[in-house]
């Protein structure tokens, strides 16, 4: 997949220009994070074709964008899987007709009876959106999106909204159907360790340019000679100890006590998910 | 009550039911343009479709007259080519009050779409629906309140409607005499009892119709929360 993009666009500190040339391989899972304001959204949009923007899109043999030879091919030619920030599920249909009304004529409906077991979604679909949890709704929502058998799956921060444990399970299930009809994924997310957790390849974006790219582990990390290592997870308390705080980290099942004192503590509150470093010079391996 | 009290009230209806119909088609796609445009000549097209509401009927009845009347060069034309006479004529009252309840019916369906979240059409062009398919299957059916305000609003609006009908349309019996115009005739001849029961009838009519329309948002509210 090839994407080479320009769209002027309105920056925080002022007009700029949205300047993206990359090739992607198919099948790769691509994650885009960056500040808000930065052009991810547009990004995908641009991919979708809601907006228009200059340039040239090749996904495997088809071109839907080719300005220098005037080829716009509208959102409905250009078979994407696009998943909304808001789910956007009508709410005058049922979760089977919102389903149903993403085939394309002539189209069988065994996708759908397969989709909706995949997504596990049996119990849902004579509900309507309005009557499901946030969670559910994303599940239908990427089902509908791949109704068409798209070849690409572009999600716009879909995991923003759920907590904790709801984004784990979804998580899962994005990457089960993104190996299972062998998708070229697009992510936006904020989440380093959503990002860790689930994408090859990771584009970080500033004021409309990719400043850095890379395996999520390259990007992330500052040094990847493992003299020390890196652990992200949840800050659950901050504990006042005085002239220190002693705050506990959740990283996976364990519950991490570190102590810090009253300068370093400066901006986390509980929720916040960090990351902890520490060196690999006290570490001890058990098998 | 006797056969021109009914007569006239079913012309009242019958006017308000076929301005209501044409309003609903001319309604839809202007409010669906004026909600998706950013073109320049919205604001004008706007203060156009808005002008009956602070124009006196009297001004807008006025200047129909001028221009439908068989005198003028597009009344003439009208009756050589169609044999259509507009003024003083049941087809002239249907004309003015298309003109005169047009905000009511294009106003609550416009902020009915604008309302909606954009990503419910972009969802629908991302399936492959075209803007045709999205607008009838997925816009339509989720500004359901908006559109029953609309029709419910123009239909009462053109029943209420009186200078207007006055000035294109004056007062034939069964051709263009409505309750409005009754109500003043039966006043003027000192006929205060029958004019009583028109005008008790708009009056309770009135009030229904505007409970409907209060009652249906309160529902509607509560049904379409995004």
């Amino acid at each position: 997949m090839h994407l080479n993009l320009t769209k002027k666009l309105n920056f925080a500190n002022g007009k700029g220009l949205l300047d993206i040339d990359v090739q992607i391989e198919e099948g790769t899972f691509v994650a885009i994070s960056g500040t808000s304001g930065s052009g991810k959204t547009t990004l995908l949009r641009l991919i979708a074709g809601l907006e228009k923007g200059a340039g040239f899109i090749k996904i495997k043999e088809n071109i839907w964008l080719d300005t220098a030879n005037g080829l716009h091919l509208p959102p409905q030619q250009r078979k994407v899987g696009y998943v909304f920030q808001n789910y956007a599920l009508f709410p005058n249909m049922t979760i089977q007709q919102n389903l149903t009304f993403a085939l394309e004529k002539n189209q069988s409906t065994a996708i759908i009876t397969e989709l909706v077991e995949t997504m596990e979604l049996g119990e849902l679909v004579n509900r309507y959106p309005q009557q499901l949890s946030g969670g559910q709704q994303q599940r239908v929502a990427l089902a509908r999106a791949l109704v068409r058998k798209p070849p690409i799956l572009l999600l716009d921060e879909p995991l923003s909204a759920l907590d904790e444990g709801l984004r784990n399970h979804l998580q899962d299930y994005i990457l089960k159907i993104h190996q299972k009809y062998q998708l070229t994924t697009l992510l936006v997310s904020h989440d380093t360790r959503e990002i860790n957790k689930m994408a090859d390849k990771v584009f970080v974006l500033e004021a409309g340019k990719i400043i850095k790219s890379g395996t999520p582990q390259a990007v992330f990390a500052k040094n990847r000679i493992a003299k020390e290592y890196q652990l992200s997870g949840t800050v659950i308390e901050i504990k006042d100890k005085g002239n220190r705080y002693a705050i506990s980290v959740k990283i996976g099942g364990n519950i991490i006590e570190v102590e810090k004192g009253k300068q370093e503590q400066n901006a986390l509150k509980v929720g916040d998910v960090i990351l902890l470093s520490t060196t690999v010079l006290n570490a001890t391996l058990k098998k | 009550m006797d056969a021109a009290f009914w007569q006239t009230l079913g012309l009242t209806f019958q006017l308000a039911a076929i301005t209501t119909m044409v309003l609903l088609l001319i309604g839809i796609p202007l409010a669906y343009f004026l909600a998706n445009t950013q073109s320049r000549i919205k604001p004008v097209l706007e203060a156009f479709i808005s002008m009956p509401l602070v124009l006196p009927p009297t001004v807008l009845g006025f200047y129909l007259l001028l221009l439908l009347s068989p005198e003028s060069i597009f009344g003439a034309w009208l009756l050589e080519t169609f044999n259509l006479r507009l003024v003083f004529s049941f087809a002239g009252l249907v004309l003015g009050s298309i003109i005169y309840s047009l905000p009511f019916m294009v106003h609550p369906i416009q902020s009915g779409f604008e309302n909606l979240p954009p990503s419910f059409s972009e969802a629908a062009y991302t399936l492959g629906k075209s803007k045709t398919e999205t607008l009838f299957k997925v816009l339509l059916p989720n500004i359901k309140p908006a559109l029953l305000t609309g029709i419910v609003l123009s239909f009462a609006h053109t029943v209420g409607e009186f200078g207007v009908v006055l000035m294109i349309g004056g007062n034939i019996p069964n051709e263009t005499k409505v309750a409005s115009i009754a109500i003043y005739d039966e006043v003027e001849g000192l006929n205060y009892a029958v004019a009583n029961q028109y005008a008790l009838i708009l009056f309770l009519f009135s009030f229904v119709i505007l409970l409907l329309v209060y009652l249906m948002n309160r529902h509607g509210l509560r049904v379409n929360k995004f």
